[in-house]
C-alpha cells in the first residue's frame, strides 16, 4: 500500500514539474518514500481539518521539493490531484515553494534553506510548552546543511531538549552543482548529527520497513531530539534522472514526461502482481 | 528643559513586557545573549519558563519565533537594532513577514545614541530594510510612555511589528493625562504657522527644543511625532504640507528610505512642499559618548532649528 501510495506521490511529481515547465524533480523523487510515510502513516493529521489544532506539524525545510509535497497532500486528501498541473502557474495556489496561507495542509511557508528548521525548533518548544503529544518533523537537503543556520537551531533542539523534534535528512549526495563532497561537503553527517545531540538512525531511504523501524526509534527518543539520516538516491524512480544534478531544478519535457509515466505504470502492475 | 526625567526606551521595553505578560501568558520573549542589554531580564524574572535565551544566534531566533507564533504563542524576539533589522533582515523577511506570521521583534540599541560600541553597532538602516517588507509595521517610540504604550499596541495588532528602541536616556516628553497611542496615528506635539518639524524616536524630545530655540526668533513652528514609520500618517503629513509649506524630518537613521524619504513620498504624491531631511547623511558612524554624537551629525535641537530657520528663508 505505501509502495503504491509513493509510486502515485511520483506520477504528481512528475505531473507537477511537467505542468510548470519548471520545478526540483530530483529531491522531490529522492524524498518520496519518507513523504508518503509521514503522510500516510506517521502524521496526526486530518485533511479535512488541515488545520486541527492537536496535529502533528511538518516543516519542508528544503522547500524547493514542492513537487513531492504537494502530490502528497493532494493524494493524501488535502485538495484536488488534478491541481498538481497547475503547479506554478500564474493564478495557482500552488506556489513554487510552500505558502501555509494558500496550500492547505502546508505548516510553515519556507524556500529559503536553513529557516525551516528553526521554525521547527519553534513549533516543538512550543507544543512541548503546552505539554501535549504533538510531535514535530522538519526534512532537510544534504545540501543545505552548509547552511549555518542549520547548525544554530541544531545547537537550540538539544539544549531545550526537545524530543518531539524529528530532523530528517535526505542524503541524496548530490546539490545543483555536482556532489556536494566537491560543492562543500557537510560529512561526516552522522557523527555531527551525534555531537550536535541527537539520536540518530541511519537508513535507506527508499525501504519502509527501515523508515518505519526509525521513526518508532525517534517517537521513543526521551530527553533529546532524534534525527533520521536517510540514503537515497536522486531521481529515485525515473531511470534518466536517478543520480543525476542536472534534474535538481529541471522539469520533463514532453517526451521525458511520457517516458517517466510509462515506467511509474510499469512499477504499479509490478506492484499490484506483487499483491 | 534639561529638567525633564529621563529613562532609556529599551528599560520601557523590558517594563512592559513584565507588565503584559501578567494579563497574557501567551506572551513569551527570546533573547541572543542580550537580555542585560535588551532589558528583556525584567521579564525573564518574573517570567523564568516564558523567557528562551537563543544563544548568538539571531538568524535562528527569528525563525523559532515564527514557529512558536503558529502554535499560539505571541513571541517577542529581542535583540540590537543592527542584528534584528541587519543580520536576520532574510529571516524577518521570508519567515515572518511573507507568512505574516505574529511576530514581535524588540530591536534596542537603534540608532547612532549606541555610542561608545562604534558603527559596527549603530544601526541607521533598520527603518529602510523593515518599511520595505509588505505587511510589516515599524515603530520608533519617543520616550518611556511611548515605548510602553508601543508594546502593548504591537500585541494587541495582529501580525508583525518591528519596534525600535534607544540605548540611552531619554527625555520623558509624554506623561500629561490626555496622552493616547494609536498605531499609524501621528501626534502633533505643538502647534504652529511656519514650519512643520516631523520627528521619530529620540529626535522628538530634540524638535520641541528646537521650536523653543525657533520660537525665540519669532518663528512657530508645529511639531509632529510620527511613532509609527509603517504605516504613515499620511492625512496628517499632507494637512501638515498644506498649513505651513515647509517640513523638515528628523531621524536618528540614514537620510536613505527612512522618515524622510516615508514624508518625501507621501507629500510629493499627494501634496508636494519643499522638504529638508536630517539624519545620518549616508555615512557609517563611529565611536563616542551618545550626546555628543548626536551633537557631531546635527542630530540635536541646535541644528534642527539652524536647518528650520533655512529652509523659511528659502522660500
Amino acid at each position: 500500500m505505501l509502495a503504491m501510495n509513493a509510486c502515485k506521490v511520483r506520477v504528481g511529481i512528475i505531473e507537477a514539474t511537467h505542468g510548470a515547465k519548471s520545478g526540483h524533480p530530483g529531491g522531490s523523487l529522492s524524498s518520496a518514500e519518507v513523504l508518503t510515510y509521514l503522510y500516510f502513516k506517521e502524521l496526526n493529521i486530518d485533511p479535512k481539518n488541515p488545520k486541527m489544532d492537536t496535529r502533528d506539524r511538518f516543516v519542508l525545510s528544503k522547500g524547493h521539493i514542492t513537487p513531492g509535497l504537494y502530490s502528497v497532500l493532494a493524494n493524501r486528501g488535502f485538495f484536488p490531484v488534478e491541481d498538481l498541473v497547475k503547479f506554478r502557474h500564474i493564478d495557482s495556489y500552488l506556489q513554487g515553494h510552500p505558502n501555509m496561507n494558500m496550500v492547505p495542509g502546508v505548516d510553515m511557508s519556507t524556500g529559503s534553506l536553513g529557516q525551516g528548521i528553526s521554525t521547527a525548533c519553534g513549533m516543538a518548544l512550543g507544543l512541548k510548552k503546552r505539554g501535549g503529544p504533538e510531535r514535530v518533523y522538519a526534512l532537510l537537503g544534504d545540501g543545505e546543511l552548509q547552511e549555518g543556520q542549520v547548525w544554530e537551531a541544531l545547537m537550540f533542539g538539544a539544549h531545550y531538549k526537545l524530543d518531539n523534534l524529528c530532523v530528517i535528512v535526505d542524503n541524496n549526495n548530490l546539490q545543483i552543482d555536482g556532489a556536494i563532497t566537491d560543492v562543500m561537503s557537510p560529512y561526516p553527517i552522522k557523527e555531527k548529527l551525534e555531537a550536535f545531540g541527537y539520536a540518530v538512525t541511519e537508513v535507506d531511504g527508499h525501504c519502509f520497513v527501515e523508515l518505519e523501524k526509525a521513526f518508532e526509534i525517534a517517537r521513543g527518543t526521551k530527553g533529546k531530539p532524534s534525527a533520521i539520516l536517510m540514503k537515497t538516491t536522486k531521481g529515485k524512480g525515473v531511470s534518466f534522472m536517478e543520480n543525476k544534478a542536472a534534474w535538481h531544478g529541471k522539469a520533463p519535457n514532453d517526451e521525458e514526461y511520457k517516458l517517466a509515466i510509462q515506467e511509474f505504470c510499469e512499477a504499479q502492475t509490478a506492484l499490484e502482481e506483487e499483491k | 528643559m534639561s529638567e525633564r526625567k529621563k529613562i532609556a526606551t529599551r528599560d520601557s521595553y523590558g517594563a512592559a513586557l513584565a507588565e503584559l505578560g501578567h494579563e497574557h501568558p501567551e506572551i513569551v520573549v527570546l533573547d541572543a545573549d542580550l537580555a542585560s542589554a535588551t532589558k528583556t531580564g525584567v521579564f525573564k524574572k518574573e517570567f523564568p519558563d516564558r523567557h528562551f535565551n537563543c544563544g548568538i544566534a539571531e538568524a535562528n531566533m527569528m525563525c523559532v519565533a515564527a514557529g512558536l507564533s503558529t502554535v499560539g504563542y505571541v513571541p517577542f524576539a529581542s535583540t540590537f537594532a543592527m542584528f534584528a533589522s541587519g543580520r536576520a533582515f532574510e529571516q524577518v523577511r521570508n519567515t515572518i513577514g511573507y507568512p505574516h506570521l505574529n511576530v514581535k521583534i524588540g530591536a534596542t540599541h537603534g540608532g547612532i545614541s549606541v555610542g561608545e560600541d562604534g558603527a559596527s553597532h549603530q544601526c541607521c538602516e533598520d527603518f529602510a530594510t523593515m518599511r520595505s517588507i509588505p505587511g510589516m509595521v515599524v515603530i520608533s517610540p519617543s520616550d518611556d510612555v511611548e515605548a510602553r504604550a508601543a508594546v502593548k499596541a504591537a500585541y494587541e495588532h495582529k501580525g508583525p511589528v518591528y519596534m525600535r528602541f534607544g540605548r540611552s536616556a531619554t527625555p520623558v516628553i509624554n506623561d500629561t493625562p490626555d496622552y493616547k497611542f494609536e498605531l499609524g496615528k501621528g501626534i502633533i506635539l505643538r502647534d504652529g504657522t511656519d514650519i512643520t518639524i516631523v520627528a521619530t524616536g529620540l529626535m522628538v524630545a530634540e524638535a520641541l527644543d528646537a521650536a523653543d530655540i525657533l520660537a525665540e526668533q519669532g518663528i512657530s513652528a508645529q511639531v509632529i511625532n510620527i511613532h509609527t514609520i509603517k504605516p504613515l500618517d499620511t492625512d496628517l503629513i499632507v494637512s501638515a504640507a498644506k498649513k505651513t509649506g515647509r517640513i523638515v524630518t528628523v531621524e536618528e537613521h540614514n537620510i536613505i528610505g527612512g522618515l524622510g524619504e516615508a514624508v518625501c513620498s507621501a507629500l510629493s504624491e499627494n501634496y508636494p512642499v519643499p522638504v529638508k531631511r536630517i539624519g545620518v547623511n549616508d555615512e557609517f558612524g563611529h565611536s563616542g559618548p551618545a550626546a555628543d554624537l548626536l551633537v557631531q551629525f546635527g542630530l540635536c535641537a541646535r541644528n534642527i532649528a539652524d536647518v528650520a530657520q533655512a529652509h523659511l528663508q528659502s522660500k
